[in-house]
């Protein structure tokens, strides 16, 4: 490994991409607005199909 | 706003189910026949084309392409369709994906005992099949994103982006992994050798497990148990997190299939790291799935769709609570190449994929049909037959890989192996193959008994083969954001844009880690003493693909004390270079081969072959006698060597022009040895008698070639006395 031309920027780079990328996800997931998660957990349930349920 | 009416297509959703069940009992079957062989080794013997080594494959590509394959298009195009409210893009799309699928997997059927294999695990079939998969998955991938731009629900389920993240994901692992040379129709090397092909292999073997048989089950998980029990998931965000996080993530764990072997300790490292990691999002997604039930656990009691779900998901939490746990170095140097990942791997498939499918089809069979589910007592019969299969199933499996493990590395106290012998260890399992065996009979107890009630049912009710539906036409964004709408809201409603962050996001993973591998010339150091194979030996080393000897034998001593002291000097990278593909095993039922060479006379790999139970009492290896009666087929023998060259190995012009004299020279050198033997030579004599003209020299049999492969493995490097 150590024989690898500019090898140490590896491991900034992946805590980069992770850091980035997990707090992308945070951002999302907690400013996500509480109407649009209920609306959108409840696309299962959509009644414009004939569901009843079975047995 | 124009209310639409429409019709969902359900005739493509039973096809796929009735397709589920077919199959299912077929790889289950296989399965259980191999399992028999386990303790009636020989109750096939003579008939190749239903050996072990070419049934194993079998049973792997059936279960998972086949049955799971199956069960995962019947829950996506029945779920996708009323979540994107919307008939799938093209009908004769969904028929050309269906059938285009069954023939393939028929192919398989056919290919795989008749010994067409490239010996790469869950990736064995030829490269003709190879592109016929290529083809028939991007006509699923039309069809799903051609549905999905033509829907009427604006935003995205967070189950549909899982189907997605499959589609996209094996997509790039069946090509990149399947890229080979053709030798000729049904017969390629894979441009990879040793290492790196191992390290390909296992990015897609692992990555198949997690888009294959993970991601897409979980979509039909956060779609099916909100059905079932009739409520919403427990929590939308974190299945977001569980989505964008698992794919992340999974990508970069297959190297844990290869700790301690020839691999660069460096991508050893990284695949263990991520492979922890991803116990947070799988559990976060189990805990999620689990929770979906509150206030809904009553109706699990009577309820047989949630039963099944109930215990699937929690094989999802077992198997991705093990997986982890097997990826730490100390846990993997006990169960690797053990029985503990045969129970590991079931646990996954028979709870988590089975009784995910099985619980599916209860719950939609009696929908498309109208009616109600012929007998419920049936249902839970075959809930309880098939729970309790499944543990009697992985719990000997488990005991057995602490013995074979514990066994192995046993030292006596004057520094030798208490277990010398490998056959001491596999004496001591049967009993446990018995129990497994068993176990999964009852499993396809279970199976049977789901065929009856749902043949019952089906005959019961009538098919709604186009089910009416109607829905608001959606109106088109032209540009930007909604007002008050933030940038995730933005990227849940553009199809494109998230397959595209998608298809970044896994590639990342996999970029990084197989690039430096492939490159780096440094990540595999050369040994100036290791030569190519001979062309007797590639022939022979082809033999030894097409029997799946892979299935049994690793080829891959690690630098354990344990192992050095059984087999030989450790393996390193280096003595892999020309292997076209690796055959570094993933399992030990029987000993590692990779010093075998000159550690037994010609002799005895000939009698071994013919009746191992004469050279190893107690042998559970069957017989290969057709390698004794049968002739080599030599006839494409300059092509190999050619293509070989194309990849690489430094095949000179004068050794391919001299392929004939060369193999012959080799060939009569062994057969030569061989007939010193008195009892070889008579028998000879005796069918040259008979024969006449017909009659096949022993030098020009297939067993020459496997005898002059397996005395050449290992040796390279070997100190000469």
């Amino acid at each position: 490994m150590t024989g690898i031309d500019g090898i140490e920027i590896y491991p900034i780079i992946s805590l980069l991409i992770f850091f980035i990328f997990f707090s992308l996800l945070f951002v999302w997931v907690f400013t996500a607005k509480k109407q649009h998660i209920e609306d959108m957990s409840n696309l299962p349930f959509d009644t414009t199909n004939n569901d009843k349920p079975i047995l | 706003m124009e209310v639409q009416q429409f019709y969902y297509d359900n005739k493509i959703v039973k096809k796929f189910i009735y397709a589920t069940i077919l199959w299912g009992l077929v790889g289950m079957s296989v399965g259980l026949m191999i399992a028999f062989m386990f303790v009636f080794p020989n109750y096939t013997s003579g008939i190749s084309w239903l050996s072990f080594g070419r049934l194993r494959p079998l049973h792997t590509n059936a279960v998972i392409f086949a049955f799971v394959g199956n069960a995962m298009f019947a829950g996506i195009y029945y779920s996708s369709q009323r979540l994107l409210k919307a008939r799938m893009f093209k009908d004769w799309i969904s028929d050309f994906h269906f059938w285009g699928w069954q023939l393939i997997i028929v192919a398989a059927a056919i290919s795989l005992p008749l010994g067409y294999t490239t010996s790469k695990e869950y990736a064995e079939l030829e490269w003709p099949i190879d592109v016929a998969i290529a083809l028939v998955w991007v006509a699923f991938g039309v069809n799903l994103i051609g549905t999905i731009i033509k829907r009427r629900e604006r935003h995205l389920y967070v189950a549909i982006w899982f189907y997605i993240a499959t589609f996209v994901t094996i997509a790039v692992l069946h090509i990149f992994n399947s890229l080979a040379l053709p030798v000729s129709f049904m017969k390629s090397y894979s441009v990879y050798a040793g290492v790196q092909d191992a390290l390909v292999q296992w990015w897609y073997g692992h990555n198949a497990v997690a888009f294959f048989l993970t991601t897409p089950f979980l979509g039909l998980m956060y779609y099916f148990v909100p059905k079932a029990a009739n409520r919403p998931v427990y929590s939308y965000r974190l299945s977001i997190i569980h989505f964008w996080s698992l794919i992340f993530l999974y990508i970069w764990a297959g190297p844990h299939h290869l700790l301690y072997t020839a691999l660069p300790e460096w991508a050893q490292n990284l695949g263990v790291a991520f492979s922890i990691m991803l116990l947070m999002p799988s559990w976060g997604g189990m805990i999620n799935g689990l929770l979906t039930l509150r206030g809904a656990w009553d109706k699990v009691r009577t309820d047989p769709v949630l039963k099944f779900m109930v215990v699937a998901i929690t094989g999802y939490g077992m198997a991705t609570f093990e997986g982890p746990l097997l990826s730490i170095k100390y846990f993997n140097a006990i169960a690797h190449f053990t029985d503990w990942i045969v129970a590991h791997v079931h646990v996954g498939a028979l709870a988590w994929n089975g009784f995910l499918a099985f619980g599916m089809i209860y719950y939609l069979i009696p929908k498309m049909f109208k009616t109600k589910l012929y007998s419920l007592k049936l249902a839970n019969a075959h809930f309880w037959i098939g729970t309790l299969g499944i543990i009697l199933y992985a719990l000997p499996m488990y005991v057995a890989g602490f013995m074979q493990a514990t066994m192995w590395k046993q030292f006596n106290p004057l520094g030798g192996l208490v277990y010398g012998n490998f056959l001491d260890t596999v004496t001591q399992i049967i009993p446990m193959y018995w129990m497994r065996a068993i176990g999964g009979s009852m499993y396809i107890i279970g199976a049977f008994i789901m065929l009856y009630n749902i043949v019952k049912t089906v005959k019961s009710g009538s098919a709604v083969e186009d089910e009416l539906a109607e829905a608001p036409e959606l109106k088109k964004i032209i540009k930007g954001r909604l007002v008050g709408e933030n940038w995730h809201r933005v990227l849940e409603r553009k199809p494109v844009k998230l397959t595209i962050l998608a298809t970044i996001t896994i590639l990342i993973g996999g970029a990084l880690q197989i690039l430096p591998t492939i490159f780096v010339k440094s990540n595999i150091p050369t040994i100036s003493s290791v030569k190519p194979y001979t062309p007797l030996e590639l022939e022979g080393r082809d033999l030894y693909i097409r029997e799946g000897c892979v299935g049994c034998h690793s080829q891959m001593i690690r630098p354990f004390r344990s192992e050095v002291e059984r087999y030989g000097e450790y393996s390193k990278a280096g003595e892999f270079v020309y292997d076209h593909p690796f055959l570094w095993g993933s399992k030990r039922t029987g000993p590692d081969l990779h010093r075998i060479g000159s550690k037994y006379n010609n002799a005895w790999h000939f009698n071994h072959m013919f009746d191992p139970s004469s050279t190893s009492p107690g042998s559970i290896m069957p017989r290969y006698q057709w390698l004794v009666h049968d002739k080599l087929d030599i006839s494409d023998t300059k092509d190999k060597l050619e293509v070989m060259v194309t990849l690489g190995v430094p095949y000179s012009n004068e050794e391919i022009e001299n392929v004939y004299n060369s193999m012959e020279q080799q060939a009569t050198e062994i057969a030569n040895d061989l007939m010193k033997v008195e009892a070889i030579s008579t028998s000879f004599e005796e069918e040259k008698a008979e024969k006449g003209a017909d009659f096949v020299p022993l030098k020009n049999r297939e067993i020459i070639a496997v005898i002059a492969y397996l005395q050449r493995l290992g040796t390279d490097i070997k100190v000469k006395n």
